[in-house]
């Protein structure tokens, strides 16, 4: 198993690698020199290219990266040009609003979508089964801003038992923290229980099929034994895997949704790094999330052996 | 150890498919006493399998059955899921075909065998783990207790179905049910799984029901053989009887399709020719007919039934291969 984590973890490397290569040519192609960003239309030739010289932006593209990468080994991913905040300081005040974010849209998608799907699954084809499924394909073509929408109205305008939008700390009210949470939480899970649900549901309808579960009941185990263990274990291969998309995903943040919500989150940061051609703490904050996004793979990887003896071994 | 066991009563086993309804088992009787082996013998497709999910009641969903299952005094048919879950298992066990898919493989077979242990005998963890220990053991598996902590594929084929003998063996069963326990084995390992159900099936003096297509493996391991065609017993008798004087022509082909050791090198193997009857299109006549040398007149109109010739000795033919005895 040791092995196994080390052997995965080496991967990680030249992906990583990549993934910076490529955020640092495709925020470079971005139209626009930085200089001409900085200085503003009034600059002169002379004074752009003077700064150019100083940010080194004279130089080529692969020595440039270099002396980028040179300084993210040491800590430093850059600082903004407009706030002077450096880009480690910029992403650690979003990342708690983003993840806490994540955790709980994956929380209410996962005991909305799990319950559903083995429901479903021991009810393979009946109208219960169908309803589900139905609703479920229904909600996938439901767009994150239409629902949010609607959460808004019915929570917010008519009801007033939640703000529209807004954030407190959590560490400062916790309470008020979870208000402000809610509506945006739920808003991203009921867009995540359906892949779940439809996933999982067809995994288990397959595994119900098994021989293994005809001895199951051949061996007089209880029902309930027969499908949570012997059923759903072989089957929540796919659902970790979704679930580490989904969450990495929402690592980069939930753009809409944190607009819509007004949430101070890496999403928001994101966006305005862009409108306002905050070039540095665009790239840094990309790869930073491409980071946890490969990280999060990493972590699938493993719950993948801890669920399957086979890969485990080295098997499959 | 005596008097009937389990006797399946006239079962019907119907499955709706795209093609039209298919007679799976077609008004089957048969019989096992306490402590005997029953053999049923028959191709591919002739309604074996589907039989032995009757006696277990694991059917598809969609199968319609008739009938009677009569085990041990009570009709399975009748069982709430409750008890009928409570004597899978305990007094009813089974050996499927292929243990590369029988055992479940995410479950150590600690697991898969201290599960069902604790279902239904009552004992505490340590003991049924020193009970699946001795299990292993007495199925032939080296080393019993570091096995417990390993998962299905980490053992041979061979050693998973004795994995899968130990876990039908767990809690002293009245009656096993293996379902063609060799097909998926190498040759080698075929005679030593047989002569393992033999032996477990002497000491612990259970009934047994061999299901296979090899008449081979009932020889000499069975007391009664049943032989199945199209979903019907068209002759059954006990098993020395049966080898010295069998009367249907399907029985005599499955014989002679059997390879011989002493045949000379390359002699062509004498298959039977044609299929099995489509069943979801049943013949007028004996369902062996288009495939018998000695199909004549009224076999291709008129369907034998079972008829006892013997007190012991069943077939369903108009004409029996004579073998020197009155017909």
């Amino acid at each position: 198993m040791l092995f196994f984590v080390a052997r995965r973890l080496l991967y990680l490397v030249p992906v990583l690698i990549a993934v910076s290569i490529l955020t640092f040519v495709i925020a470079s192609l971005l139209p626009g020199d930085l200089a001409y960003v900085i200085l503003g239309d009034q600059a002169t030739p002379e004074n752009i290219a003077a700064l150019r010289h100083d940010m080194g932006l004279d130089q080529p593209i692969w020595l440039r990266y270099v002396g980028w990468l040179w300084h993210i080994l040491q800590g430093d991913f850059g600082r903004s040009f407009r706030t002077g905040q450096t880009v480690l300081q910029a992403v650690s005040e979003r990342v708690p609003v983003s993840f806490e974010l994540m955790i709980l849209a994956e929380l209410i998608g996962l005991a909305i979508g799990v319950p559903l799907a083995i429901a479903c699954a021991a009810k393979a084809g009946s109208a219960f089964d169908r309803f589900i499924t139905g609703t479920a394909f229904g909600m996938l073509s439901v767009p994150t801003f239409l629902s949010a929408i609607l959460l808004i109205y019915l929570f917010a305008v008519e009801l007033r038992l939640l703000p529209a939008t807004g954030y407190v700390p959590f560490t400062e009210d916790p309470v008020a923290n979870l208000r402000f949470m809610v509506l945006p939480a739920l808003t991203l899970g009921l867009a995540e229980w359906p892949g779940i649900m439809r996933v999982l549901r067809s995994d288990m309808i397959a595994a119900l099929q098994e021989d293994y579960i005809a001895l199951a009941k051949a061996k007089g185990l209880k029902p309930s034994r027969i499908l949570f263990v012997h059923a759903l274990k072989p089957s929540s291969l796919t659902l970790v895997t979704i679930t580490g998309i989904n969450i990495g995903r929402l690592i980069g943040g939930a753009v809409i949704v944190e607009s819509i919500f007004a949430l101070p989150g890496i999403g928001r940061l994101l966006v305005g790094a862009i409108y306002t051609r905050d070039l540095i703490i665009l790239q840094g904050v990309v790869l930073l999330v491409a980071a946890g996004f490969v990280i999060m793979n990493f972590i699938v990887d493993l719950l993948y052996a801890i669920l399957d003896p086979r890969i485990r071994h080295g098997h499959a | 150890m005596s008097g009937v066991l389990l006797s399946v009563e006239d079962a019907v086993v119907d499955l709706p498919t795209p093609r039209g309804n298919l007679r799976a088992v077609d008004h089957v009787d048969l019989a096992v006493d306490a402590g005997k082996t029953l053999g049923i013998v028959g191709e591919s497709g002739c309604g074996k399998t589907m039989l032995s999910r009757t006696i277990l009641q694991l059917l598809p969903k969609k199968a319609k059955l008739s009938g009677r299952v009569m085990f041990d005094g009570q009709d399975l048919l009748k069982l709430s899921p409750e008890k009928l879950r409570k004597l899978r298992g305990r007094s009813l066990a089974v050996v499927f075909q292929d243990p590369m898919t029988s055992l479940n493989p995410v479950l150590t077979i600690g697991t898969q065998l201290i599960e069902t242990i604790q279902e239904h005998l009552e004992l505490g963890l340590a003991q049924a783990r020193q009970r699946s220990i001795e299990l292993l053991a007495a199925v032939g598996i080296p080393a019993p207790e570091q096995r417990l902590a390993q998962y299905p594929h980490q053992l041979s084929g061979g050693m998973r179905q004795r994995v899968a003998i130990a876990v039908a063996l767990s809690c002293e069963p009245q009656l096993l049910i293996a379902d063609e326990p060799t097909t998926a084995l190498d040759v080698t390992i075929q005679a030593q799984i047989l002569d393992l159900l033999a032996r477990e099936q002497q000491r612990r003096h259970m009934a047994m029901i061999i299901i296979t297509h090899d008449l081979g493996v009932v020889a000499g391991r069975t007391d009664e053989v049943a032989v199945m065609y199209a979903g019907r017993v068209v002759e059954r008798a006990p098993t020395p009887l049966l080898f010295k004087q069998m009367r249907m022509p399907y029985t005599e082909a499955l014989l002679a399709a059997l390879p011989k050791l002493d045949a000379a090198p390359h002699t062509p193997l004498p298959a039977i020719s044609g299929r099995p009857p489509d069943q979801t299109r049943p013949l007028k006549g004996c369902s062996f007919s288009p495939r018998c040398r000695y199909a004549a007149g009224r076999c291709n109109t008129e369907k034998p039934s079972l008829r006892a010739e013997a007190p012991q000795h069943f077939y369903a033919c108009f004409h029996p291969i004579a073998a020197g005895v009155d017909a």
